[in-house]
């Protein structure tokens, strides 16, 4: 009935034509402009999906700030095989869902050679056996160890960041040995979060002691303190590893509800990353510990690689950006980016990649790099690349806060980190 | 922890998220009372005044206590301008029409969620409270800003009150609420006071995002939570009615940060949209309202 009135009322075919047309001229004029840029062969493409908005934003800006100063050095020093490499950003939103749009529009309208920079790991679930039916490299930037476990496929890779099983498997000795054996987790109710209380579960375990709680957190939460009493009194150590917008939230009610008498905590540095953490709320944090893939505040020990890092990022000695002294990196990450580009260009370098049709001889001298030394490219220090795992294993360094600032004060070596093999890709095929 | 303190802090907790719960969902809820206006923008005109709040905390130098109460004036006047501005080119033009007007209010939602985007950016923004001084119990520290939240909460709803009351506009208001025709042959300007009534709904849910941002820091996608925590009280409470609305809030804040302590959060969001579905099953005018009657 309702139909019948309608094309009673004045909507005739030809105005319904004439509209659809319009909208469809709307639809396509994006696509067509972008169309016509993309040509295979004048340059190098990389898809980037970051985090621009979303819960993973203030990590999805640094990692773009990182990346274009890395394309910067790389184009100045004559690109990749002569060819010009260019990047294409397009924002994901942190939502697994338009994750896989994202990788879908990479493939279909950007026809990019690589993608690379994702880091939420509920993202990157989503969006890898999307990668891998694309057959798109896809270079990962997060932590998770979905991909050392064997769960997505050949064509995903992290070349530079260490996954959570050895970061964790090579910090609980430490852990149990210096702050106790009495382990109360607290960490955000996904995907990455588990990594952790699985990981840490385990390895405390082995070292002897006990998980007295686990608290998970969903990572939209705005307020923390109703999950605090969960913490028992006998807790040694409390493990906290935190993500999202609210992260200072969580450590200023964490400190407003244990006071003085708080027993040892040690932390992810993810709970404070882009975080200003001398500010008098985290006054409570003085003297506790953090894990931080590479140290926020300049060292004594400070590399050459390091300084030259902060310069071309734009990042002073605290970790700030040099514009904005309040607009904190997230510095325990971002060097990610940096290196997956660098290691793109080596394994690109390797297989003299030109163009698509090289994809696999790409990805095979991907799997033959046994590692990468530490330098301009690898400023956060030297690593292994097991090419079956697909996975990178580098330092971890534990830092305490001192003085408001972190210090570093045990930096693990990589044998530490390693675990036996859960898989092996190159036995799939392509 | 004992039973007792555990106790205490879960009610705390509750007192918290049951004031602010109040002033957004009474925003909410007048505005249904009096226009029949069912405002999906209201958790956004919540978020705008937590960015306005932070605005004023990072721009104007000297100590946080400043800058806070600067944000307590500027963001309920800014937004009720806003609202003001909403109501006379949106919401009159198209008559008031029940789909229409909630078509057009999520429409709002995007604008004022995507302008928040584009001007403040996707960051998180923490907010510097005006005093820090922790309670201490033996058992656990306690924040005495969330109580101060607490008193500013019941303050402001005991000046609504008096505004419904015992004021000329609230008379007018409550008039055009009983009778709109019979409101109009009286010479009563409706058209004025559904604006006026839509600019006081949005300042009280921008009021509320004042208080809570030394808590949780404005981020633009903030303003989702509580406008459903709004409607769940709403709807438990009874549309349009505020004693119905405020026995909601503090029924629903309470046994929201009981069960949250006590079991968990997700447990505590179960059960209070299992209240919504039997109330609207049961007694769908709402639990506290006598039928046919709305204050």
């Amino acid at each position: 009935m309702k139909k019948l009135h309608m094309n009673n009322s004045g909507l005739t075919r030809r105005r319904l034509l004439r509209s659809a047309a319009s909208a469809g001229v709307v639809l396509a004029a994006p696509g067509l402009i972008r169309g016509a840029q993309a040509q295979a062969g004048d340059a190098i493409r990389l898809g980037a999906p970051f985090h621009r908005t979303g819960i993973g934003a203030s990590y999805g800006r640094w990692y773009e700030r990182t990346a274009n100063a890395a394309l910067k050095i790389i184009n100045e020093g004559g690109g990749i095989n002569g060819l010009p490499v260019e990047m294409i950003v397009e924002d994901d939103g942190t939502d697994p869902k338009r994750g896989v749009e994202v990788m879908e529009k990479f493939a279909a309208e950007h026809k990019v050679d690589a993608v690379f920079g994702h880091l939420f790991s509920h993202v990157v679930a989503a969006t890898a056996p999307r990668a891998g039916e694309l057959k798109m490299p896809y270079f990962l930037c997060s932590e998770a160890h979905t991909l050392a476990s064997g769960a997505f496929n050949r064509y995903c890779f992290q070349p530079s960041i260490t996954d959570v099983k050895s970061q964790v498997s090579s910090m609980a000795p430490w852990i149990s040995s210096n702050l106790g054996k009495k382990v109360t987790l607290i960490y955000p109710d996904f995907n990455f979060g588990y990594d952790h209380r699985d990981n840490m579960t385990a390895a405390i375990k082995a070292q002897g002691g006990e998980i007295v709680a686990d608290i998970a957190i969903p990572p939209t939460e705005t307020s923390f303190t109703r999950y605090m009493p969960r913490i028992p009194f006998n807790t040694d150590v409390i493990y906290h590893v935190m993500v999202g917008p609210a992260v200072l939230t969580f450590v200023k009610e964490l400190g407003e509800h244990l006071g003085r008498n708080r027993p040892e905590i040690f932390g992810f540095i993810d709970s404070l990353e882009a975080v200003d953490m001398e500010i008098p709320q985290l006054e409570f944090l003085e003297g506790t510990y953090f894990w931080e893939a590479m140290p926020r505040y300049a060292q004594e020990t400070q590399s050459e690689a390091d300084q030259a890092f902060r310069a071309a990022v734009g990042v002073d000695d605290r970790g700030a950006s040099l514009d904005d002294p309040k607009d904190i990196s997230t510095y325990a990450h971002m060097f990610s980016v940096w290196e997956t580009l660098f290691a793109i260009k080596q394994a690109m370098e390797m297989a003299d990649y030109r163009g698509p049709e090289q994809k696999i001889a790409m990805m095979e001298a991907m799997e033959s790099i046994s590692g990468f030394e530490e330098g301009a490219a690898f400023p956060q220090g030297d690593k292994i690349f097991n090419g079956k795992t697909h996975q990178s294993f580098g330092h971890q360094n534990i830092s305490q806060v001192t003085e408001g600032k972190l210090k570093v004060v045990h930096r693990t070596s990589i044998e530490d980190t390693l675990y036996p093999d859960e898989t092996d890709y190159t036995q799939m095929s392509f | 922890m004992d039973l007792a303190p555990y106790l205490l802090l879960a009610g705390l907790e509750g007192l918290v998220q049951a004031s602010v719960l109040m002033l957004t969902a009474l925003g909410l809820s007048l505005v249904f009372g009096v226009m029949r206006v069912v405002n999906v923008a209201h958790g956004e005109f919540f978020m705008a005044g937590a960015l306005i709040a932070w605005a004023c905390g990072a721009y104007i130098p000297g100590p946080p206590a400043l800058g806070f109460i600067a944000g307590l004036l500027v963001a309920p006047l800014a937004v009720g301008a806003l609202a003001w501005a909403a109501d006379r080119t949106i919401l009159q033009k198209i008559g008031y029409n029940p789909e229409g007007t909630i078509v057009s209010t999520i429409g709002m939602l995007y604008i004022l969620q995507q302008g928040a985007l584009l001007t403040f950016g996707p960051d998180a923004r923490a907010v510097d409270a005006p005093f820090y001084y922790t309670i201490r119990t033996p058992w656990f520290g306690y924040s005495s800003y969330k109580l101060f939240t607490v008193a500013v909460a019941f303050a402001l709803v005991a000046a609504l009150w008096l505004l419904m009351r015992k004021s000329k506009v609230g008379l007018l208001m409550r008039a055009t609420q009983f009778d709109r025709e019979t409101a109009l042959n009286f010479g009563i300007p409706v058209g004025k006071v559904y604006s006026a009534v839509f600019a006081i709904g949005a300042m009280m849910a921008a009021v509320a995002g004042v208080l809570v941002v030394p808590n949780q820091q404005a981020h633009y996608l903030m303003g989702t939570d509580p406008l459903l925590l709004s409607f769940v009280v709403v709807i438990v409470g009874g549309l349009g009615s505020i004693p119905g609305t405020i026995a909601a809030a503090v029924l629903i804040g309470l046994s929201d940060g009981l069960l949250s302590v006590f079991f968990s959060p997700t447990l505590a969001k179960i059960v209070s949209t299992l209240l919504v579905a039997l109330v609207l099953i049961f007694k769908p005018e709402g639990l506290f309202t006598v039928k046919g009657r709305r204050a």
